[in-house]
């Protein structure tokens, strides 16, 4: 359980480094990466503060420790998944409606030209 | 310059991706059987000589950026045609399988039934056309869940031959489904208590290029157009026109 515990420290401070060398590298937008910051502390919290994790363990009848562990930090990633499908797909429509706009704008651009020649 | 020309003024646009082989031969068509009326091809960023070939031939081109599928790619015709002031709209499908000798009488059921929506129907008459197994199951389990939900039988739900009147066309330059776009946008019209009705039209085979559905994407485009039908109806308003879908004077909601 403890090697565990360890393992899941050691990737919630690799995702954390991740995120903020990417933030450096303005490979991610700050507005997208707190969402990961948070997800990554909130591992890291958890994996160290075994009693918490005993306790909600206990409190919501899991089997075992390692399994709330992993339902806790399933549900924020799918929690993450599901927002960032929604920015995606506003993005998507936004996409879509400049390149529509695009499009006219140098049709009429183009009928323009050939109307004055 | 593309211009509406009277009251009764009339576009057809025409969806192409790689169709280089057809495009031709379609736009010339449309020439041949509406003599007058502006064509524009809308080109979804093909990466062969559709746009050229379209041009040679005649017809104006829209031409994306980037690839947007079909529904981006015909609201983008919509949106256009709603700008330039013109009245109705026929879609015709860039591969030739739609026949242009029908554009007239899905125009003239368009301008004298008030309708908004005329689908060309494969199916109205003569049996139609026999397409796969994936896809005839497909469609006739779509005429089986839009039938309480348009109120009345649609023989045709994924026809892409359509016709629209400009109220029609003021919805879709502002809401168009971007995928698989035909029996959403029926949907779509009806909760506005839009109607629509059917023209019995021929359909060729196609001569050049290939279909891009696959029995594989049928069963995908099934699930997705159910999904998007049933979304469609939750965004229901709370008025109840299951009954008459064709309420003289309805408005755009």
């Amino acid at each position: 359980m403890d090697s565990l515990l360890n393992v899941t420290t050691v990737l919630s401070v690799v995702l954390m480094l991740l995120v903020l060398v990417s933030l450096r590298r303005a490979h991610i937008r700050v507005e997208y990466s707190v969402s990961w910051l948070l997800a990554a502390a909130a591992m890291l919290v958890l994996s160290r503060a075994r009693p918490v994790l005993d306790f909600i363990t206990r409190r919501f009848g899991i089997p075992d420790t390692p399994l709330t562990l992993f339902l806790m930090a399933g549900s924020v990633f799918l929690i993450m998944f599901f927002r960032f499908s929604v920015i995606i797909s506003h993005l998507r429509d936004d996409n879509i409606a400049l390149a529509q706009r695009v499009a006219i704008l140098e049709f009429h651009v183009r009928n323009l030209g050939s109307h004055e020649e | 310059m593309i211009r509406p020309s009277g009251p009764d003024s009339l576009l057809v646009i025409v969806p192409a991706l790689n169709e280089e082989g057809a495009i031709a031969g379609v736009v010339k068509s449309i020439h041949a059987h509406v003599p007058g009326v502006p064509v524009i091809v809308i080109d979804d960023c093909s990466s062969d000589g559709t746009i050229a070939a379209a041009r040679a031939a005649g017809a104006f081109v829209l031409a994306m950026p980037h690839h947007l599928g079909l529904g981006g790619c015909v609201q983008a015709g919509y949106k256009l045609a709603y700008e330039l002031g013109f009245q109705h709209v026929i879609r015709v499908d860039g591969d030739g399988q739609h026949d242009p000798r029908d554009i007239p009488r899905v125009f003239e059921r368009l301008r004298v039934s008030g309708c908004d929506l005329v689908i060309g129907s494969r199916f109205v008459e003569q049996g139609g056309v026999h397409f796969g197994l994936v896809r005839s199951f497909g469609i006739r389990f779509f005429r089986l869940v839009l039938r309480p939900i348009l109120g009345k039988a649609v023989h045709d739900p994924t026809s892409g031959f359509v016709g629209v009147n400009e109220r029609a066309l003021a919805v879709f330059s502002r809401s168009f489904p971007l995928e698989y776009p035909e029996i959403e946008a029926l949907v779509v019209l009806q909760r506005r208590r839009f109607s629509f009705e059917e023209v019995p039209c021929k359909m060729h085979p196609r001569t050049t290029g290939r279909s891009s559905i696959t029995a594989l994407k049928s069963l995908y485009y099934i699930a997705h157009v159910l999904l998007g039908v049933f979304v469609n109806v939750l965004k229901f308003d709370g008025r109840r026109h299951w009954i008459n879908p064709n309420p003289p004077g309805g408005s755009d909601g």
